[in-house]
């Protein structure tokens, strides 16, 4: 963090076209050579209500949200302000102004859309922009849009406005517009942009600090979110075929797939409901292409009993599952990181699967894949855990962190050579499920080969295939289909696929997973400033468990704060639970509100935590050790 | 060369090649109508001349769903209900397979319901055959959907208030290109609507009158049957849907009247399958997909080539 940081802020109604003008926003800094990130938030509506998106910027890499926000644009929220006839919008009109206006710093500055705001609505907006000496600039977007073009582009005259606040070159704004816009309104959004620029630098006398330096990047960026990298993980694993039923926020994901895979000669299928959708990437992985499908909570709650028959026939496939706050419809588009258990133990019986939780949009790539390898190497079902905030939010990520070769092998197979060798039953049944498998793993035929018939069942059964209640069989198979869990981890062990922040020696730990894993590495480095001896770590594997690291980390501090976005601690649970121990060790912080942590609010947790206090925001929630 | 040299094998086909030589553990009922549908499948198999090693058939969980012990192929016991997206995705990857689905009537219309309307609406290039012995077997002896209205069960003791199912006309209205009934207790004229309905190129739906002596005793035989497309009292045209759909509805009704009517209810050769219909506007290959994993000289595409431009 350096002392120019941006963290942008623009509101208004969803449908105002808040998400485009942010993500546009955002690539235009970082082709000015800045780090971004990007925080959404939109209620469960498609016109209307309170919605923003936060744009953080800087020289540094940014790996999260910031505390609050310091520039924000407020553009009226078309829907409220001109409501159908019949249409009961509340009292939503100043929302985009007054909602946001806890959150803004000290020093932060504002500039309003007067065309559809009014601040004397907002019953004490001058005593506390004075008090918090914000830097106020009225602007009627509204009427520069309609003047120069067409009410709905008072998006633009919001950026020209921003852009000359903060001295952002109008060249990288000009230059995306061109990429996406066709000529006809590409060009009144030009001379908009450039009027409300102009005009701004020439009737206000600016009074705020705030400027964006130009930053430099060493080699060439994109600007993703974690939906496409999970997708991209997906295609260069050699998935081609995906079925889905749209939930939010998978929807992301299933979207990006669908019209990306025809163009890749794959197949998209949007399907009856969820258990149709998995069951479909049953069916396609069978038949040897290499699937995928996912959803979200509720959805994914449906997908439990093909999920069981994928374990119990050992078919390989790849399950995502986005995670929203719950139960039930909960908040639909919120985040919250409370499916972990979920996910763990769904369907019926011991449960033999791979659970992986990237902690970055970056890391979502690599996940993506390795969820891939491991379900086609082991004959495992595997499920990305991931939540709506990586799935949503944007980074900038070298490009060449996605430059690597493709990987279509689909795993444990046989050839139509091999199979000629291989040991059949005297029906002439290939032995698909023997006994004596390398690692558990006994290879697969695809249908069409000659020479490997065999029953896929999900009742228990022999190697043939058969149904077969025999308990020596049973134990047998119990504990091969067991044992890919363990080769799986002496496979993960090597990777390492943990991440680890901070100092290698410290006196406590943070510890977390999933997408809070860039603020808790930020906060880290905020404790260790501050004088605290703290390291932390960012778990991705929650089946199977990475037990050595975690009690090496854990033997290594005094005390660990376990950060988590759910109410009851579940990644504290699995981890006490995996280990046996520890638990005098490790407490919480928890956040449950629909809101993802702020930096700020880990390192006052954890200041609290040390000292043994509640945690004063009450927004987040402290939960102390309990001992084993 | 292909890397499922199985398919498209050019011999003989026999019969006995379908069954499996150790015998699994028996687990139908002596006189059960499932062993009808058994005999009819094996002797369409030369006749379409498909080897085990280019068949997947898969099953739901039912009596009926135990098909698979019986058959030898590749075979897919799979949940209940959920045999045709199982079954449709297999034939989407690799269309060149003999895909078949089966289950029972409670699979099939009951808990799979959603899933027959779908798969019949999308017209997949598969046969789906329905045990259709208006009971739940496997769990011995519940009403099922095609129970009829005023059937007695533990689960249904004062008699059930429902109307039942009508399959025929569901598969009908949904989209089926095929719609056949036959019975168990004739093995010839079942293979012969089995051959056909392999045959055809879309979605082939078989509602499968079998018997289950064991729990629906006061259950018809379902003889003596009539074919309606031998009888000269049914003049109907199968290739009309309007005339085929009166005849199905009047088939439905007569069923729980004591009359059996069976034979080809609609045959609509000309519509598209899902699979040419995808492959038509682009979103399907013309190769097998499953095909592709084997080809080592495949050229892959990887997203940093086709997608990151357009986040740069
Ligand atoms: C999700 C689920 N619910 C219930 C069952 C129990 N079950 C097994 S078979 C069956 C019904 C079988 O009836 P039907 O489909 O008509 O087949 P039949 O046994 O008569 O051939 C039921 C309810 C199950 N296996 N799975
Ligand atoms: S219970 Fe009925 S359907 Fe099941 S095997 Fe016995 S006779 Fe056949």
């Amino acid at each position: 963090m350096t002392d120019h940081e941006l963290m942008w802020r623009i509101a208004g109604g969803s449908g105002d076209g808040i998400a485009s003008t942010s993500q546009n926003f955002a690539k235009a800094l970082m082709r000015a050579g800045l780090h971004v990130f990007t925080h959404r938030h939109y209620p469960s509506r498609i016109r209307g209500g309170h919605t923003y998106t936060e744009v953080r910027a800087d020289t540094e890499p940014v790996r999260s949200r910031g505390d609050g926000f310091n520039c924000l644009l407020a553009l009226g929220d078309s829907f409220a302000r001109n409501p159908k006839e019949g249409a009961y919008y509340g009292d939503e009109e100043v929302k985009p102004l007054s909602e946001n206006l806890d959150e803004l710093n000290e020093g932060g500055v504002i500039v309003y859309d007067t065309g559809l705001l009014d601040a004397d609505d907002i019953p004490d907006f001058e005593e506390r922009a004075e008090e918090n000496d914000w830097h106020v600039y009225p602007i009627n977007l509204r009427e520069i849009a309609r003047e120069h073009g067409r009410e709905v582009m008072r998006n633009t005259a919001g950026v020209g406005a921003t852009a000359a606040l903060l001295g952002i070159d109008l060249a990288y704004f000009e230059e995306l517009m061109a990429e996406s816009m066709p000529e006809d309104i590409l060009e009144p959004n030009k001379e908009i942009l450039h009027y409300t620029h102009d005009m701004v630098k020439e009737e206000f006398e600016f009074t705020h600090d705030l400027r964006v330096p130009e930053g430099s990047h060493d080699e060439e960026q994109v600007l993703l979110s974690g939906s496409d990298t999970i997708a991209y993980g997906a295609i260069d694993e050699g998935c081609r075929f995906i079925a889905g039923y749209p939930m939010t926020p998978w929807t992301e994901v299933f979207t990006i797939m669908s019209q990306a895979l025809p163009q890749l000669g794959g197949i998209s299928e949007q399907v009856e409901d969820e258990i149709a959708a998995a069951a479909l990437a049953l069916g396609a992985s069978h038949a040897g292409v290499k699937s995928m499908s996912g959803s979200s909570g509720g959805g994914f709650a449906l997908m439990s009993e093909p999920l069981g028959l994928a374990e119990m026939s050992e078919t390989p496939v790849v399950l995502v599952e986005a995670m929203r706050a719950g139960p039930s419809m909960g908040l639909p588009t919120k985040p919250e990181q409370a499916d972990l258990e979920h996910v763990l133990y769904t369907s019926q019986g011991d449960s033999n699967r791979v659970v992986l939780a990237p902690g970055t949009v970056a890391e979502a790539y690599e996940q993506s894949r390795l969820a891939f390898q491991l379900a086609y190497g082991y004959n495992i079902p595997a499920i990305l855990l991931y939540d709506q905030k990586i799935g949503g939010e944007l980074m900038n990520v070298p490009a060449s962190h996605f430059d690597r070769e493709p990987n279509p092998d689909l795993g444990a197979v046989t050839t139509e050579e091999e199979l000629e060798d291989a040991p059949h039953g005297p029906g002439g049944k290939f032995h698909r499920y023997r006994y004596d498998a390398e690692d558990g793993v006994s290879p697969r035929a695809i249908p069409g080969q000659k020479g490997g018939h065999f029953l896929v069942t999900g009742n228990e059964h022999n190697p043939a295939g058969h149904i077969d209640e025999d308990p020596t069989n049973r134990v047998t198979q119990v504990e091969r289909r067991a044992s890919k869990l363990d080769a799986i981890r002496e496979f993960l062990d090597d990777k390492s696929t943990q991440t680890y922040m901070g100092p290698d020696e410290a006196q406590y730990g943070l510890i977390t997973f999933g997408s809070q894993q860039g603020t808790v590495a930020e906060a880290v480095d905020r404790l260790n400033d501050a004088g605290h001896s703290v390291k932390g770590i960012g778990v991705s594997d929650m089946m199977p468990y990475p037990v050595e690291e975690m009690t090496e980390f854990l033997e290594s501090v005094d005390e660990a704060l376990v950060v988590e976005m759910n109410s009851s601690g579940q990644f504290r649970g699995l981890t006490q639970k995996e280990l046996g121990r520890f638990g005098d060790k490790l407490s919480s912080l928890l956040k449950y509100n629909g809101e993802p942590f702020e930096p700020a609010e880990i390192v006052t947790g954890f200041e609290a935590s040390i000292e043994g206090q509640d945690v004063p925001d009450q927004q987040t929630t402290y939960v102390p050790a309990a001992g084993d | 060369m292909s890397a499922f040299s199985a398919i498209g094998e050019d011999r003989e086909i026999d019969r006995e090649e379908f069954t499996p030589t150790l015998e699994p553990q028996a687990t139908w009922c002596p006189g059960c109508g499932d062993f009808g549908v058994l005999k009819a499948l094996k002797q369409a198999m030369p006749e379409i001349g498909r080897n085990p090693d280019e068949v997947l058939l898969v099953t739901g969980i039912g009596c009926s769903g135990k098909l698979n012990s019986y058959f030898e192929c590749y075979g897919y016991h799979s949940i209940h209900g959920r045999s045709l997206p199982i079954a449709r995705a297999a034939k989407l990857a690799n269309p060149e397979l003999e895909v078949i689905a089966a289950g029972g009537d409670g699979d099939g219309y009951g808990i799979g319901g959603n899933h027959f309307m779908h798969t019949a609406r999308e017209n997949h290039d598969m046969t789906y055959i329905v045990f259709d012995n208006e009971i739940f077997g496997l769990t011995k002896g519940q009403t099922s959907p095609t129970s009829p209205k005023g059937h007695k069960s533990k689960t249904q003791p004062h008699g059930s208030a429902k109307d039942p199912i009508r399959p025929l006309s569901l598969a009908l209205t949904s989209g089926a290109s095929y719609v056949a009934r036959t019975a168990a207790v004739n093995p010839n004229q079942a293979k012969e609507i089995l051959v056909e309905a392999m045959q055809h190129d879309g979605f082939a739906h078989i509602d499968f009158l079998t018997q289950c002596p064991t729990w629906n005793k006061d259950a018809r035989q379902y003889v003596p049957y009539i074919d309606v497309n031998e009888s000269d009292d049914y003049d109907f045209d199968p290739t009309n849907k309007d005339e085929a759909a009166a005849m199905a509805t009047e088939a439905e009704q007569s069923l729980y009247e004591g009359e059996v009517l069976t034979g080809r209810f609609y045959v609509d050769s000309d519509r598209l399958s899902y699979s040419e219909e995808k492959q038509a506007i682009g979103e399907m290959p013309e190769e097998p997909l499953a095909e592709r994993y084997f080809d080592e000289d495949y050229e892959w595409e990887r997203a940093h080539d086709m997608f990151l431009d357009r986040h740069k």
